[in-house]
């Protein structure tokens, strides 16, 4: 990867960083509402992974979706304004904070039914090769998503049809607020993938590089036509489940303990090892900065949705 | 011209024209593929098309209706099959909260064309959980386009129409229905729209209103009424979302008397919401409370004479009929 790459992956994830933690303060304020799930602490896990993805190839993932949804190439804008409920919104303000998307990007949402995207993941890879198209599909689901049915029948008909799918799971040790060995009978989620016999590997998901290069071996397997891939990425949400998740099921020295080893710090280093001056990651993060307040300023000052829109894009044909 | 043709006929054949004349189009669905369907409602299309457009998936309903799903948001038209409505349950999610939504919520991002075939109804004594007729419930959802025909040409009109809709439909076919015969246009262009009731049986003195299998059930008792010298209208609904009450409206406004067939139960039923909306529309022109005729409200039972009693059938049909002259 050369330097611009990797100051390219770096800003995106501070502009993540930065846009959640906004977020969490419109959240506060009563100007997003829903459910809100933040991606902090997970950044290298979205950022590595996709930057080895091709043009032509899919993003889908689950309702923690902002990270993905930048590291797809979306601008902070569309996303402020969409959780505002705003009809400048990626999705008029239909969707909200758990259903971000963009078609043009090939990032297919934000789905909010755990596991349900694991299917439809696979319906987007069969399409692909259906055409012919040497495209893949990344699909992202937590650890929690591996004990439903969706994700058993996915995977095992993506091998049986031999689809071109990078199953990728972010295992943050929480489902909701449940222990990964309270919820699944193996913690070692990589494991499950050998029942579909599907090649897995496993990566440190605060370290952007291995991140990277894990999804690189990863998507050349699959785009070579093997058929599908199992990649765990073991990572650690440092908020809640969602927004307003204060329940004492992991202690602060767990979370301190991560957050020593932040994905976003720990590629700061690799930067400055590896020459890049100071001055130049300062800069950077200023125009993160300047690049999420222009956003909030955006959503705010666009109009909300008609009414009468209620009525649209509920069939193609009327 | 026309051909006298089974239900599975026109449905085999109407899928191929459609195949015939876009690529895109692919089906898949449990034992759809080199079985031809477990009705015989996919046969010859395997050997037709090949095995990357016809092809037979693990049972596994979630990721059968989600692999249509995913494929239609990147382009393709896929006609999945649920072997039986009852197994529809294990893809609901899919269908209600997938399949109907990713179309709006996503602002319109996304479209979803779609057509899930699945087949409906009681009388084969298969017991409780495999003779529903839950259709009606996928109608609730704003999103779906539910289509249910009651003649091998209806079939066939419909299910091109289905094919070719941008949105998603589940089409839902009549399990005791697929060896029925009836004259079926051979035009290749021979289309319905979707939603548009159709009168099948003129008639002056009372309107009845069914689908599927229970228009057939009701032009049997409307027969037996002509003898008695009732003349019953009978309009076939064809889709129940979009649901085309304005034939019914119009005919209730002649006859003054309803009934509402519906081979599932009453309670929350179909009959509910069409004789709401005659109340609504026509409360003037009402001569008599609309009378529903419908399933008995138990799980169906196995035993062939328990099972006749509780379903539907014409004389039922002709007692409503005669509780509201």
């Amino acid at each position: 990867m050369d330097q611009a790459e990797m100051l390219r992956l770096y800003k995106q994830m501070v502009v993540i960083r930065l846009l959640e933690e906004k977020c969490e303060e419109l959240y506060q304020k009563g100007k997003i509402g829903g459910f809100m799930h933040l991606y902090i602490g997970q950044e290298a896990t979205g950022v590595g992974a996709v930057s080895a993805r091709l043009p032509q190839d899919n993003v889908i993932t689950a309702y923690r979706d902002h990270g993905l949804a930048v590291a797809c190439g979306m601008s902070p804008r569309v996303i402020i304004a969409e959780m505002l409920g705003k009809a400048t919104g990626c999705c008029k303000g239909k969707g909200g904070s758990m259903h971000l998307a963009d078609v043009n990007l090939k990032f297919w949402g934000g789905h909010a039914i755990v596991g349900a995207h694991i299917a439809l993941a696979t319906g987007l890879a069969w399409a692909d090769k259906y055409r012919g198209s040497d495209a893949v599909t990344l699909c992202f689901f937590g650890e929690g998503a591996t004990n439903i049915g969706y994700f058993h029948e996915g995977l095992n008909l993506a091998a049986v049809w031999k689809l071109p799918c990078v199953f990728i799971c972010e295992n943050n040790s929480y489902g909701m607020w449940t222990p990964v060995a309270n919820a699944s009978a193996v913690t070692e989620i990589r494991r499950k993938a050998v029942a579909y016999g599907m090649p897995s590997d496993q990566a440190d998901g605060m370290d952007l590089l291995a991140v990277r290069a894990a999804a690189e071996k990863a998507l050349a397997h699959v785009r070579s036509g093997q058929g599908p891939y199992f990649l765990e990425i073991i990572t650690y949400r440092y908020r809640g489940h969602s927004m307003g998740d204060q329940r004492p099921y992991r202690t602060q020295e767990e979370i301190r303990r991560w957050q020593t080893n932040d994905p976003i710090g720990k590629f700061e280093k690799v930067l400055l090892e590896s020459g890049v001056a100071q001055a130049e990651i300062d800069r950077l993060e200023a125009q993160a900065e300047a690049d999420i307040a222009d956003a909030v300023q955006f959503a705010e000052a666009s109009p909300f949705p008609a009414l009468d829109d209620i009525w649209t894009d509920i069939y193609v044909e009327n | 011209m026309m051909s006298v043709i089974t239900m599975a006929k026109a449905i085999s054949q109407a899928i191929a024209e459609e195949m015939e004349r876009d690529p895109g189009i692919v089906v898949f669905g449990e034992e759809v593929a080199v079985a031809g369907g477990t009705y015989g409602a996919t046969a010859g299309l395997y050997e037709r098309f090949g095995p990357e457009r016809v092809k037979d998936t693990p049972i596994s309903e979630g990721v059968i209706v989600g692999a249509a799903v995913g494929a239609a948001m990147n382009g393709l038209r896929p006609v999945a099959e649920i072997m039986g409505i009852n197994f529809a349950f294990l893809a609901m999610d899919q269908i209600v909260n997938h399949a109907a939504k990713v179309h709006s919520m996503f602002g319109g991002q996304f479209k979803c064309p779609l057509v899930i075939r699945t087949t409906s109804g009681g009388g084969r004594q298969l017991a409780a959980t495999h003779s529903q007729v839950v259709e009606h419930l996928f109608a609730h959802f704003p999103g779906l386009k539910v289509v249910a025909p009651s003649t091998p040409a209806d079939a066939k009109g419909l299910l091109k129409a289905s094919i070719r809709s941008d949105d998603p439909v589940m089409f839902v076919e009549h399990a005791t229905m697929y060896s029925e015969r009836g004259e079926v246009p051979d035009d290749p262009n021979f289309v319905l729209p979707i939603g548009k009731s159709d009168v099948k049986r003129p008639g002056k003195d009372v309107t009845v209103v069914a689908y599927s299998k229970m228009t057939s059930v009701s032009l049997k008792a409307a027969q037996q009424l002509a003898a008695e010298g009732v003349e019953a209208e009978v309009i076939d609904l064809r889709s129940l979302r979009p649901l085309d009450l304005a034939p019914v409206f119009e005919s209730f406004k002649k006859t003054n008397r309803a009934v509402v067939v519906e081979e599932s139960w009453r309670t929350y039923g179909l009959g509910a919401e069409v004789a709401a909306r005659i109340y609504e529309e026509c409360f003037d022109y009402l001569d008599a409370p609309i009378q529903r005729v419908a399933q008995k409200e138990v799980p169906l039972p196995y035993s062939a004479e328990l099972e006749r009693y509780a379903l539907p059938k014409a004389s039922d049909v002709i007692e409503a009929v005669k509780a509201v002259l």
